[in-house]
């Protein structure tokens, strides 16, 4: 029988997490839903759910690095979200905001066209194929980290990057990325 | 890196969250946190009108009691073996009474 962590460490721990993550956690969220109300909340609720169970997750990550099981609920998350409220993501609101935020002023004006038209793309991918796009380039996440939060193989994800960065760029040179 | 990834890279740039969010979480975890414990509280309290839950309790109280009893018992009887005198001064005063004993049977 596992030794059980005392509360005041595992609190550390999971205040380290906190730390280390929010900023992936709410830059998936915000992809994924494309508002700053939305993302925030689905943030809030992800790290809530992960205190809930953050003890089992540690105990049962062997030493592996949790990212990729905060993602995995931020995803299922945003799932329910759009079920729950028959919401579609919203690919272009906030574009203003957005781009502004995100990117600075003098890169924003030069491709600003380009740009929206690459995000349009990528909210208009299927789901897991736009999941990892974002994994891969907002978080940075390897094939692995991306695979445990998908649930698939390394094998499968990879091809599934593969296949969602073609699909994108069919779609930026045919103009149905952006309208 | 092809151009497409570098473009992609550039357009999903990491989003910072507001710095008001992470006083919302632990606001909204602390409610949680005193919530939890108010129901655990309830939960005790509504347990213990239900009789079936009487059992243990009782039992730690019969055996609280009796271990309390035990106790007054024992400290009763150092009590009053600290008041027995011992030595001279204790043989005086056994020998006082009995001849106080001796005296009210002369009396009598």
């Amino acid at each position: 029988m596992e030794a059980r962590t005392s509360k005041p460490l595992l609190d550390e721990q999971f205040s380290d997490l906190y730390r280390s993550h929010l900023r992936d956690v709410y830059s998936y969220a915000y992809y994924r839903v494309g508002n700053h109300h939305d993302a925030e909340d689905i943030t809030e609720q992800t790290f809530l759910q992960a205190y809930r169970h953050f003890e089992r997750a540690r105990r049962e990550s062997d030493g592996r690095p949790l990212r990729p099981w905060l993602i995995r609920i931020a995803h299922n998350l945003a799932a329910n979200h759009y079920r729950d409220r028959s919401r579609r993501p919203q690919t272009n609101l906030e574009d203003a905001t957005r781009l502004s935020a995100v990117h600075a002023t003098e890169d924003v004006v030069e491709g600003r066209e380009e740009l929206a038209a690459i995000l349009d793309g990528v909210a208009a991918l299927p789901g897991d194929r736009r999941d990892a796009l974002i994994m891969r380039f907002a978080l940075d996440m390897d094939n692995r980290e991306i695979a445990r939060a998908l649930g698939r193989s390394e094998g499968a994800t990879k091809v599934l990057i593969h296949r969602a960065i073609r699909q994108l760029e069919s779609s930026l040179k045919a103009g149905d990325g952006h309208e | 890196m092809s151009d497409l990834e570098r473009r992609l890279r550039f357009a999903l740039a990491p989003v910072e969250p507001p710095l008001a969010l992470t006083d919302r979480f632990e606001r909204t975890l602390t409610e949680l946190t005193d919530a939890a414990a108010e129901e655990l509280a309830d939960w005790e309290l509504r347990a213990m009108r239900d009789p079936r839950n009487w059992v243990r309790p009782a039992a730690a109280l019969l055996v609280g009691g009796v271990a309390g009893g035990t106790l007054i018992v024992v400290q009763a009887r150092q009590r009053q073996r600290r008041r027995r005198p011992r030595g001279l001064r204790g043989l005086e005063r056994r020998v006082r009474d009995t001849a106080g004993s001796a005296m009210k049977a002369v009396r009598r």
